[in-house]
């Protein structure tokens, strides 16, 4: 588990280090692209470069704030949520954090949850109200120790980062995807076929730019899961719990209002329904599996899981 | 000559700071079991502070289970002064008080009336609670004595350990009477 930690803690550092030379190349190609000159290029290279660190850095601080903000998450008190606060609790001593993580509730009948935050002592745990009326105590449980082992892994400073970085190099290429259609500035002088050339390369980074960071994000999130998993039932003992758990939130066919393609990745099961299949583009590995391996650790048979979940849905639309 | 001077003083350097690393790593596991061992002290103290709520509550509700009741506080207040015994009287005590609540729960089966008090119900969240917290804290007491009798016994950290007296500390125990199943008499 440490090198997980370790792993993490560089690879968020080594994704801002990338999303920032990613934005000056982008920056440069654009500029040289719209101007026709190298000057035009460095001056749009630098200021990218600079919006780039600025913003990574915005992410790194208040990533989190913003994740819970865009996901409609209400903060909760012991008071106001006795059971789900306890059952933090209890997770927290299980994994020797030194304080709980913020919990939050999100009003919407989709099961689901995610964690959010820079490391253990700034981390915060979201729970949809679905998830909170559906589960048992057991089964909370198992989610609750898998999203506190997101927290424990700095698998959340690094997803957060992605979220919140992902989402603009999308909205930005998008932005110069709009603008080479609808003409570009003057260019002034310089020959026509390296402007022409730089055009076409420019639209291939605006395409392909979201795309690869994609990649990335959804390569990076799906082992993560598994061992979210893993690090969960070793916190509760009780793999039975969360495989009880996954397959009630499989079950459930709604889609969450608030999750977008930014955020999906962060939370415990696909909240966008409707998934391309392909491994390349899935955020979280499929449901069945998970149970599977979970069921193996528990040495128990799928008739464990119990009934089926009493929402309707075929089994095995789209990945979860 | 200068060269196997420094070739020397390189290795001697790696050493010692290889040294410091481990006495470090020793010293901060030894502390996170101390640390991990009041966790579980801070759980049942408030365990002792809820029950007498508890007792309160339900008191008028299940009249006919004096024994059980009356049961519950005696083992609680023992539990309480155990705490001045020394750990194995006190996880004695603690696991007596624990077999005792396990009996008032399952006898409070019995009477719907009490599901309905939402007093009654939220103390028995906060109890339940309150077991799992002290049953996940000796767990990670556990694990960290683990992990901590691993780095004292393996090589090369138990030289380390060995010369500056870390010793191997207990894990914490269900004694034998704990895992009787709890008798319920069901009237």
């Amino acid at each position: 588990m440490y090198e997980q930690i370790a792993r993490n803690r560089r690879a968020s550092w080594l994704l801002m280090g990338v999303i920032v030379a990613l934005f000056a190349v982008i920056g440069y190609v654009f500029g040289l692209a719209w101007t026709g000159e190298q000057a035009g290029g460095l001056g749009l290279l630098g200021v990218f470069g600079v919006v780039a660190i600025v913003w990574s850095l915005i992410g790194y601080y208040t990533g989190d704030k913003m994740v819970l903000a865009v996901s409609g998450a209400r903060l909760v008190t012991h008071a106001d949520e006795p059971r789900l606060y306890n059952v933090v609790e209890e997770m927290t001593i299980a994994a020797g954090l030194a304080q709980p993580p913020a919990v939050y509730v999100i009003e919407d009948e989709a099961l689901n949850a995610f964690a959010t935050g820079r490391d253990p002592a700034r981390s915060a745990v979201a729970v949809t109200r679905g998830l909170l009326e559906h589960l048992d105590r057991e089964q909370l449980q198992g989610v609750v120790a898998h999203e506190i082992s997101h927290i424990r892994n700095y698998d959340i400073r690094f997803a957060t980062l992605v979220g919140i970085l992902v989402g603009i190099i999308a909205l930005v290429a998008d932005f110069f995807l709009r603008s080479t259609f609808f003409g570009m500035g003057r260019r002034r002088g310089g020959d026509s076929s390296g402007g022409g050339l730089m055009i076409v390369v420019a639209l291939l980074l605006a395409i392909l730019a979201p795309l690869a960071a994609a990649a990335v994000q959804f390569a990076i999130s799906r082992r993560r899961e598994y061992l979210a998993d893993a690090s969960g039932v070793e916190l509760t003992r009780n793999p039975l719990g969360l495989a009880r758990a996954l397959h009630e939130i499989a079950g459930d066919t709604g889609r969450l209002e608030s999750a977008n393609r930014a955020t999906a990745h962060l939370y415990i099961a696909n909240p966008l329904r409707r998934q391309h299949t392909g491994a390349l583009f899935a955020t979280h590995p499929p449901v069945d599996e998970r149970i599977a391996v979970l069921l193996k650790m528990a040495h128990v048979g799928p008739e464990a899981l119990g009934a089926p979940p009493g929402v309707t849905g075929a089994p095995g639309t789209g990945t979860v | 000559m200068t060269v196997i001077v420094i070739i020397v003083l390189v290795v001697i350097a790696v050493v010692v700071l290889a040294l410091v690393a481990i006495y470090n790593s020793l010293v901060k596991r030894r502390n996170q079991v101390d640390n991990s061992w009041s966790q579980i002290d801070v759980q049942l103290r408030r365990r002792h502070d809820l029950i007498p709520n508890l007792v309160e509550a339900v008191k008028d509700y299940m009249e006919f289970e004096q024994e059980t009741l009356t049961r519950v506080t005696e083992a609680r207040n023992m539990a309480v002064a155990a705490g001045q015994r020394g750990p194995e009287a006190q996880a004695q005590a603690e696991n007596m008080l624990s077999d005792a609540l396990k009996s008032l729960f399952a006898v409070a089966e019995n009477y719907p009336d009490l599901k309905a008090n939402q007093n009654v119900m939220s103390l028995q969240e906060e109890l339940t609670a309150t077991e799992n917290k002290i049953s996940f804290a000796r767990q990670f007491y556990n694990d960290s004595v683990l992990t901590y009798n691993n780095k004292i016994q393996t090589v090369p950290s138990n030289l380390v350990a060995g010369l500056f007296n870390f010793t191997a500390r207990q894990y914490f125990e269900a004694p034998e009477a704990a895992r009787e199943v709890p008798k319920v008499d069901l009237r």
